[in-house]
C-alpha cells in the first residue's frame, strides 16, 4: 500500500459518494455540493494520471464556474428549486423507475460480461514529467487542434449570448415601456378621472 | 494491492460506475436542476476515461486535448441549460420536467 494507492482510493470514493449525493439529494443545494465533491475527486484522479493541466482546468471551470452557476440558479429560484409536487400521472413514477432500473441492469450485465473476458491488467509504464504538462497540452492545442480550439471559442461566445437572450426577462422590458418615468407620468397623465382610460396625445396638450 | 490505481482498468471501471449513476439520475429524477447535474456527472465520467486511456500512450496528448474540448462544451451546455431552466421557471413557476408539456397540448 503506497501513498499513490491511498490517493486513488480516497479520490475514487469521494467521486462515488459525491455522485450518489448528486443523484439522491432531495435538496438541489446538497446535489450541487455532491457534484463539487465528485469534481474534486476526479481532479485528484487526473493528477494521479499525470494530467496536471486538465486537473487545474477541471477545478477552475467545473468547481469554479459550473457549480457556482448551479448554486446561483438554485439560490435565485429559492425554495421552489426543491419543492416536490406529486406525479401528475400515476404511471409516470413507474415509467421513470423502470427506465432507471433497466439502465442499471444493462450496465451491470455489460460490466460483468466485460470483466469476465478481460485479460490480465497491464501496469502503467513510466512517463516523463512533460506528459500532461501545460507546455505539452498547449503545444498540441495550438498546432494540431488549432481549428477545433477556435471553434470552441466561437461556441462559448454563442453560448453566452444565447444564455443571456434566453434568460433575459421579456416581461420587464414590456413593463418599462408601459410605465414611463415618474416625471413623465406627472405631467402627461390624466388630469381628470373621466380621462383615466384614455391616453393623452401631444396635440391635446 | 500495489496495483490499485496503477492500471487503466480501475479508472475505466470507476468511470463506468459514475456514468451509470449519472444516467440513472437523469432518467429517474424530475428536477431539471438535478438532471443537468447528472449530465455533468456523465461528461466527467467520459473525461476520466479519455485521460485514463491517454496515460497509456506516452508522448501523445490527443486524449487530454479531447477532454479539454469536452470541458469547454460542458461549460457552454451548463450556461445554456440553466438559462433555459430560468426561462421555464418564469413560464411555469416550477422546475419539474414533467410540467414542460407545452408541445403536447
Amino acid at each position: 500500500m503506497t501513498a499513490g494507492n491511498v490517493f486513488f482510493a480516497v479520490c475514487s470514493i469521494a467521486a462515488l459518494v459525491g455522485a450518489m449525493c448528486t443523484v439522491l439529494a432531495k435538496n438541489p443545494i446538497r446535489g450541487a455540493m455532491g457534484l463539487l465533491l465528485t469534481i474534486v475527486g476526479i481532479a485528484g484522479l487526473f493528477l494521479k494520471l499525470n494530467a496536471q493541466f486538465l486537473s487545474a482546468i477541471q477545478l477552475i471551470v467545473y468547481a469554479g464556474a459550473v457549480v457556482v452557476l448551479f448554486v446561483f440558479v438554485i439560490m435565485l429560484l429559492g425554495p421552489d428549486a426543491g419543492a416536490n409536487k406529486g406525479d401528475r400521472e400515476p404511471s409516470a413514477k413507474l415509467a421513470r423507475l423502470l427506465a432507471g432500473g433497466l439502465m442499471a441492469v444493462v450496465s451491470v450485465v455489460t460490466l460483468v460480461l466485460v470483466l469476465r473476458t478481460a485479460g490480465a491488467p497491464q501496469r502503467f509504464g513510466h512517463v516523463s514529467d512533460q506528459h500532461g504538462s501545460v507546455e505539452a497540452v498547449g503545444q498540441q492545442l495550438f498546432t494540431k487542434a488549432v481549428v477545433p480550439f477556435e471553434l470552441a471559442t466561437a461556441l462559448l461566445i454563442v453560448a453566452v449570448v444565447g444564455a443571456i437572450a434566453v434568460a433575459r426577462s421579456r416581461h420587464q422590458v414590456r413593463k418599462e415601456k408601459q410605465s414611463p418615468s415618474p416625471t413623465r407620468r406627472f405631467f402627461h397623465g390624466p388630469l381628470h378621472p373621466r380621462d383615466a382610460g384614455r391616453p393623452l396625445t401631444g396635440e391635446e396638450l | 494491492m500495489n496495483i490499485l490505481g496503477n492500471v487503466v482498468e480501475h479508472y475505466v471501471l470507476l468511470s463506468a460506475v459514475l456514468f451509470t449513476i449519472g444516467a440513472i439520475g437523469f432518467l429517474v429524477r424530475r428536477n431539471v436542476l438535478t438532471q443537468l447535474m447528472s449530465i455533468e456527472l456523465m461528461l466527467n465520467a467520459v473525461n476520466l476515461t479519455l485521460v485514463a486511456f491517454n496515460r497509456r500512450y506516452i508522448g501523445d496528448m490527443n486524449g487530454q486535448v479531447f477532454s479539454f474540448f469536452i470541458i469547454a462544451v460542458a461549460a457552454a451546455e451548463a450556461a445554456v441549460g440553466l438559462a433555459i431552466v430560468l426561462s421555464f421557471y418564469r413560464l411555469k413557476q416550477t422546475v419539474f420536467s414533467d410540467e414542460a408539456d407545452q408541445l403536447r397540448h
